[in-house]
């Protein structure tokens, strides 16, 4: 049913989803557990950046992207200044499109669990000698977990059902950047019903999969914590 | 309660109620679904044709494929002009289009374009020598363009050795994308694109040589039976349509 080409458009978008969200839990966290606390007076404009490739048509951001990173585009002379190329059609300009991309999905759970835990746990550790690295570590990431395991997970699934972002920057490379999504839409346009449908339904289950995941899990962590 | 109902607002459903009203009794609003590489010389040809006509010309741009799935669904288009051959045939073979209207209004050609000056010869060298990174080329599976452009390096022997360095774009304004913000050094693009963006002269093209790829024709067909349509798409055929398409950088169908 499946072709190789289908499989190796597969393994490549799990390892797009996988770099990409690995990546947003290590930036992300910080600039939640920043955005969450501050009190900066501008916050709600970081806030509106963050959230602005929810609202944005995919396709708008890889157009940006494209000609951002073009030999002629900032971040394009840039690199070739530097002695290196353009990261259009490759595997580097995928991950970072999707880090963009899915900046939204990672960075807002884990907002709302940081803030949701307040600062009373916080100020008690402080009361009894622990440091602000500590607190951070031993008070604030164990009561985020659920936080992280949203983030985690949406971060992971969003970017598996990317589409308008690599259409523009991914040239459609088989094995560096034809993900499963566009060689799902070529299946489609070629009239091969029969493999779209296929893949389309490994996508299907493969979301609705992490989704239950995240809803079930999300029931657990409720029950436990009162 | 009726206060809004002043002579202000009286005079404008007078004046909005004029306008629904056709200027001639017999001009007709016609719905034409064009394929997005023609939409520059369909804008001209319709401009023309309504200035002789007084027909009303609504242009819906957009790609062959998803036009050919809309009509399929009952989309309320009455001509239909398409970016290759195979949809229009596919049509009339499900008696979606009047009999005997099915005709090629263009012919397509392809061009290899490189934004640098001089970075293309006249026979199309750099293929050979391979010194660039990414090739663009619309993508050969669903594309005419992109199957031309397969042909072509078939043709030079090329296909297999370049396979890894070829950027396909979903159709040929995306392939033209790529090569314009200068993610790849060239592409294969339509004639008609350095046309209309006026960036024939800027740069370097090869025009390859017919005998290397199929002809790219486009073909149109009348949907709906319908007094403008008739005469728009003889329009098309006309010395002054023919002209219009040959100015946009595609060549006119044999006769």
């Amino acid at each position: 049913m499946l072709s190789a080409s289908d499989l190796t458009a597969l393994g490549l978008t799990f390892r797009l989803a996988l770099v990409s969200t690995l990546i947003l839990l290590v930036t992300g966290t910080p600039l939640a557990w920043w955005l969450g606390r501050t009190r900066w007076r501008y916050k709600f404009l970081l806030e509106a950046v963050v959230a602005l490739p929810l609202v944005l048509p995919p396709t708008v951001l890889g157009f940006y992207l494209l000609v951002v990173l073009g030999s002629r585009g900032p971040l394009g002379s840039l690199m070739e200044w530097l002695g290196g190329r353009s990261l259009a059609f490759t595997f580097t300009g995928l991950v970072i499109g999707s880090v963009i991309y899915s900046m939204p999905f990672v960075v807002q759970p884990l907002q709302n669990a940081f803030s949701a835990i307040g600062r009373r746990p916080l100020e008690v550790a402080a009361t009894l000698g622990a440091s602000p690295l500590d607190r951070f570590f031993t008070v604030a990431l164990p009561l985020a977990k659920p936080g992280f395991f949203t983030a985690a997970v949406l971060g992971f699934a969003h970017t598996v059902g990317e589409f308008g972002v690599v259409l523009m920057i991914g040239g459609n490379i088989p094995g560096k950047t034809q993900v499963v999504s566009i060689a799902l839409y070529d299946h489609v346009e070629a009239l091969e019903y029969g493999q779209a449908y296929a893949l389309s339904a490994i996508l299907l289950v493969i979301s609705f999969a992490l989704l239950v995941a995240v809803y079930a899990l999300n029931r657990r962590f409720r029950r436990v914590q009162p | 309660m009726m206060e809004w109902w002043n002579r202000g607002e009286k005079a404008r459903w007078i004046a909005v109620i004029f306008c629904l009203i056709p200027a001639r009794a017999n001009a007709e609003e016609l719905q034409v679904a064009v394929a997005s590489n023609f939409s520059k010389a369909m804008a001209a040809i319709a401009v023309e044709f309504e200035a002789v006509s007084g027909h009303r010309v609504r242009v819906i741009p957009g790609s062959t494929g998803k036009h050919f799935a809309q009509i399929m669904q009952g989309a309320p288009y009455d001509v239909f002009l398409a970016a290759d051959v195979r949809r229009p045939e596919e049509l009339e073979k499900r008696g979606m289009v009047l009999p005997g209207s099915r005709f090629t209004y263009a012919v397509g050609k392809l061009v290899l374009w490189s934004p640098r000056a001089g970075y293309l010869d006249g026979e199309g060298a750099v293929l050979k020598n391979g010194n660039f990174r990414f090739l663009a080329m619309a993508n050969p599976r669903h594309a005419p363009y992109g199957r031309a452009a397969r042909e072509i390096l078939q043709a030079m022997d090329l296909w297999a050795e370049l396979t890894g360095r070829i950027v396909r774009g979903e159709n040929v304004g995306q392939a033209f994308q790529y090569v314009k913000s200068g993610n790849a050094e060239l592409g294969f693009v339509a004639r008609s694109q350095l046309h209309d963006l006026g960036v024939a002269s800027k740069g370097s093209h090869w025009e390859a040589p017919d005998r290397l790829y199929a002809p790219i024709l486009q073909q149109a067909a009348l949907l709906k039976e319908k007094v403008s349509g008739r005469e728009f798409l003889a329009f098309i055929r006309s010395e002054t349509g023919l002209k219009i398409i040959c100015s946009h950088g595609y060549d006119a169908p044999d006769p």
